[in-house]
């Protein structure tokens, strides 16, 4: 059974707001059949933009409907301008928190009150979501991951399917959920645009963009978890490294060998490079 | 608040009888069995009591009874000898419904380099024998069904598919765990080669189960270390688990009768009662062979954590088939393989009972579910006529 806050189950047993508003001036609509939950939320606009009324009506678990619930209470009275600002962190607090397994129940509240607005300003069709398809049970993108990881801070796999659901289902996902971790974490990929690559790179221009890469890049990225790394020799494309401090021995160090080095060193300098640890 | 306990299929009270015989054990009579002294003695004697009692019920030798530390254990400890005693044979056939007990190490095995076939279950939960006839292959090392699902109820047709099996000199597992004490089992006329049982489904405690291994039978240890069971577990026995779970199998054969009568009238009145007062519902695995104490019965249009919870309030406990956790967002595997489609499935609960429920209990959940349902029916955003689910995504 999960643990639930006094104010969970207060509000899941006496749901505040659940019904609908006839000639709404806005209805948010949010949901997944295979997830099991789907919310439709129902604003009442005054002329001044300012929420007058709101109901929901939800099919899900009692963190879906108390965090409806909450939702509702909340926007009443708020500007538009205002509603918009509303996270799925709020709507958690405002419950006392939710089990971290729940979490995303918190964000099916925050996407219904984005679908609403979208719908009050006209904007009737919720654009596609941005970006790769990562998880395809669940059908959530990079973009949508990669927000979720830097919003929330979240470090591990479990934390993003709380969030997110992606990796909720077969597990296909699992690798690539990773990876995007690791990107945000590491700042790989964001951290400055990539360099044109020359076509043939000379053993010169080979060695000097990968030191400077590591020397720029993956060293200060590495430091920021106690770790480091020292680039030892480079034979042809192959980079030859030793990973130092809390790196050694740690059992991910595989994963920051070729998912972090080797990736960004294939980015920045030349695709053929393959990292090797001395 | 007096509390409807309608979950047996997760787990079961300890009955008083089984208390009784447990108390003394830890008490006084502590022995470890492998000592060689007057208590170590009584412990060994209460043991081999318990052995043959196990044996007497499932109509098996003693010396083809191990005591194992739950229905898990002695899955694993089954397809681990299976394996590794034929190295040469890299399939195994198992079933879409499984416990994740023999459905994760199946899993196991894949990223081990095995071939693993899945058997599918038809709309009811059925399997085909014609599937697991296509199946069995030269190098297939063992064939694993469960005797009788936990979350439907539908029974397998083991005696069917031991025979195919065995024409095909494969060895054969059951998971036993939900059949015992609802439908007589007899090893001496069902040749399996390994079946699993488990003691806290049986009114026995946690932490006891039995792996039944056929005289002859390729085995390999899966707990090394001392001597214990003739050397096919280590581990100092769990007395008070072991005299617990002999006692329990004694009850379990005493009660067999009462499941098929009084049990399955109860669970018949709870189906037809929901199902004539809850408009939307269905049975699931309502055309096949099913358990006497097990209904899994499904609600268009809500959720089951949000009913179970509900019910709570009653003092009710039942089960949902659909598990909204992270890991598992999905309704059970058992729901989806049988093909019920989403909107039912995560409306499922299931009711298992036990030869301790009474006709009030029923009464209880007659009154109180309808008005949950309609109530939380009342806010969900599907309803009859106008599903409304063309803005809800598919996946
Ligand atoms: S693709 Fe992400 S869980 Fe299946």
């Amino acid at each position: 059974m999960w643990e639930y806050t006094d104010k969970v189950r207060e509000h899941f047993l006496n749901p505040k707001n659940s019904g609908t508003i006839e000639n709404a001036d806005a209805v948010g609509e949010v949901g997944s059949l295979s997830c099991g939950d789907a919310l439709r939320l129902f604003l009442k606009i005054d002329d001044e933009g300012r929420i007058e009324d709101a109901k929901f009506q939800t099919f899900g678990c009692a963190s879906a409907i108390a965090s409806s619930s909450v939702l509702t209470e909340m926007v009443k009275g708020m500007t538009i301008e205002e509603a918009e600002k509303v996270t799925n962190k709020d709507i958690a607090d405002a419950l006392g928190g939710l089990p971290k397994e729940k979490m995303h129940c918190s964000v099916m509240g925050q996407e219904a009150l984005d679908d609403a607005i979208r719908c009050y300003r006209g904007l009737d069709v919720a654009p596609a979501p941005e970006g790769e398809i990562v998880c395809k049970c669940f059908g959530v993108t990079d973009l949508q991951i990669k927000k979720a990881v830097l919003e929330n801070k979240l470090t591990t796999l479990e934390e993003v399917t709380n969030f997110t659901k992606a990796g909720g289902g077969c597990e296909d996902c699992h690798g690539r959920i990773k990876e995007i971790i690791d990107e945000v974490r590491f700042g790989a990929p964001d951290v400055k645009p990539l360099e044109v690559k020359p076509v043939k790179l000379t053993n010169i221009k080979r060695f000097q963009l990968v030191s400077q890469t590591i020397e720029e890049e993956i060293r200060p990225a590495l430091h920021k978890d106690g770790g480091d790394i020292e680039l030892v020799d480079i034979e042809g494309t192959v980079v030859i490294v030793s990973l130092r401090g809390s790196c050694v021995g740690c059992p991910s160090s595989n994963l920051t060998l070729k998912d972090f080095v080797e990736r960004r060193l294939k980015e920045t300098v030349e695709e053929a490079i393959t990292v090797r640890e001395a | 608040m007096r509390s409807v306990y309608l979950d047996n299929n997760a787990t079961t009270m300890v009955a008083p009888e089984v208390r009784e015989a447990i108390l003394p054990l830890l008490e006084s009579e502590y022995g470890n069995p492998s000592s060689m002294h007057g208590l170590g003695g009584s412990s060994g004697k209460l043991l081999s009591e318990a052995r043959e009692r196990v044996a007497a019920g499932l109509g098996c030798s003693p010396s083809e009874i191990i005591f194992t530390s739950c229905g898990t254990e002695s899955d694993n400890t089954a397809i681990h000898s299976a394996t590794e005693s034929q190295p040469e044979k890299k399939h195994i056939i198992t079933t879409r419904v499984e416990h994740p007990a023999v459905l994760n190490v199946a899993k196991h095995f894949e990223r081990k380099g095995y071939d693993i076939t899945l058997l599918s279950v038809d709309s009811e939960g059925r399997m085909d024998l014609d599937q697991l006839r296509k199946a069995i292959r030269p190098d297939t090392a063992l064939v694993s069904v469960m005797y009788a699902n936990n979350e439907s109820g539908v029974i397998s047709p083991i005696e069917e598919m031991v025979q195919i099996t065995k024409e095909r000199g494969v060895l054969f597992h059951t998971d036993a765990v939900q059949a015992i004490g609802k439908i007589p089992i007899d090893l001496k006329t069902l040749p399996v080669d390994y079946l699993a049982l488990s003691g806290h489904k049986i009114h026995a405690p946690k932490g006891v189960g039995v792996l039944f291994l056929r005289r002859n039978t390729p085995f390999r240890p899966f707990m090394l270390g001392g001597h214990q069971e003739l050397g096919r577990r280590g581990g100092t026995e769990n007395i008070p688990g072991i005299v617990g779970l002999g006692m329990a199998m004694d009850l379990a054969g005493k009660h067999i009768g009462e499941e098929n009568t009084r049990v399955r009238a109860m669970r018949d009145r709870l189906e037809k009662g929901l199902m004539a007062t809850i408009p939307d519902a269905m049975v699931n695995g309502v055309g096949a062979e099913r358990l006497p104490n097990t209904l899994s019965i499904a609600f268009k249009y809500i959720e089951g954590e949000a009913m179970l919870l509900l019910l709570d309030q009653f003092g009710i406990c039942a089960s949902s088939g659909s598990a909204c956790t992270s890991g598992s967002l999905e309704p059970s595997h058992v729901l989806r393989a049988m093909g019920v489609p989403f909107t039912y499935a995560h409306g499922s609960l299931r009711f298992s009972l036990s030869v301790y429920n009474t006709d009030e209990d029923i009464d209880l959940v007659l009154k109180e579910l309808p008005p949950i349902i309609s109530r939380l029916r009342e806010f969900s955003p599907f309803r009859r006529g106008d599903e409304g689910l063309d803005w809800v995504e598919d996946h």
